[in-house]
């Protein structure tokens, strides 16, 4: 195991990391995304058929997944820009990156009721 | 630097003089015969440029669409044809769907295609990848664009 230097093991080579990943599974949906919508040039029928699939209590859970996987690539995005065009930007890198962690966080908390509220009412009942 | 490590260096110069030169040594980035013409862009630098104007722009559209979509008004439950049909009747949410597809597939597709230059490290398997990403991309864009400017909200 090489010695720990500013990057390898650090804030950001993980936040690297994840931002790749994020960014795949992303890329991966929008192309299944598109698909599931043209259904609406098929029948109205087809269409909500589909998206009852959205609606079903695991997949509902995976759109919050989704939202996680979008928020930290859009907020980890405009830190990389940052990085790139301020600059203060590759001094402050590792507190930008726990203020998007952070925020992160706080929109995840507020958005889980609003997102999950179909399959909580579903699960427990209105 | 000591006298100790300066007197070899001397010694290596005064090999060579005006009947025996020393060897050139071409700089390693010299563009050579076989260095192709075509290829020396700006390429990479504008795709860089790209990924970050799209990447603001995106931050917009698709976080507006997440909460429209997920968030707002009991989230997934009310989505059906009837409510893209609402809003696919303004132009405007038209045009927001439209540049999202097209900047969202755009920056996806140069993104896998960094990856894929990561981790492929045979020729032919970069080839074919980006073959199929450039495939899908392409097809994406096309068949969302479609749909975008055919829908009819009356096809039953």
């Amino acid at each position: 195991m090489p010695a720990g230097t500013l990057y390898r093991g650090r804030e950001g080579m993980w936040s690297w990391v994840a931002h790749r990943v994020t960014g795949v599974l992303i890329f991966f949906f929008l192309f299944v995304h598109v698909l599931d919508t043209s259904l609406v040039r098929v029948s109205p029928e087809a269409y909500d058929d589909v998206v009852a699939t959205y609606k079903n209590p695991i997949v509902n859970l995976m759109e919050y997944g989704l939202v996680a996987a979008i928020l930290f690539h859009a907020l980890n995005g405009l830190r990389v820009i940052a990085v790139d065009f301020w600059s203060k930007g590759p001094k402050y890198q590792r507190q930008m990156l726990w203020s998007v962690v952070g925020i992160w966080v706080v929109l995840m908390a507020g958005a889980f009721y609003p997102i999950l509220q179909h399959t909580l009412r579903e699960l427990f009942g209105s | 630097m000591s006298a100790e490590t300066t007197t070899p260096a001397n010694d290596a110069v005064s090999a060579y003089d005006v009947d025996h030169p020393a060897p050139v040594i071409e700089p390693p980035r010299a563009r050579t015969r076989k260095t192709p013409k075509a290829t020396r862009t700006n390429f990479e630098m504008y795709g860089w440029l790209f990924m970050r104007l799209s990447g603001i722009v995106l931050v917009v559209l698709v976080l507006g669409h997440l909460l429209i979509q997920l968030v707002l008004d009991g989230g997934v439950s009310k989505i059906g044809f009837a409510f893209v049909a609402g809003r696919w009747a303004s132009p405007f949410w038209q045009a927001w769907d439209l540049i999202m597809l097209w900047l969202a597939t755009l920056h996806g597709a140069n993104g896998l295609r960094t990856v894929i230059n990561d981790y492929a490290e045979r020729d032919n398997t970069r080839l074919w990848l980006k073959a199929l990403l450039y495939t899908a991309a392409g097809f994406t864009i096309v068949l969302g664009t479609l749909v975008i400017f055919t829908f009819d909200p009356n096809i039953r």
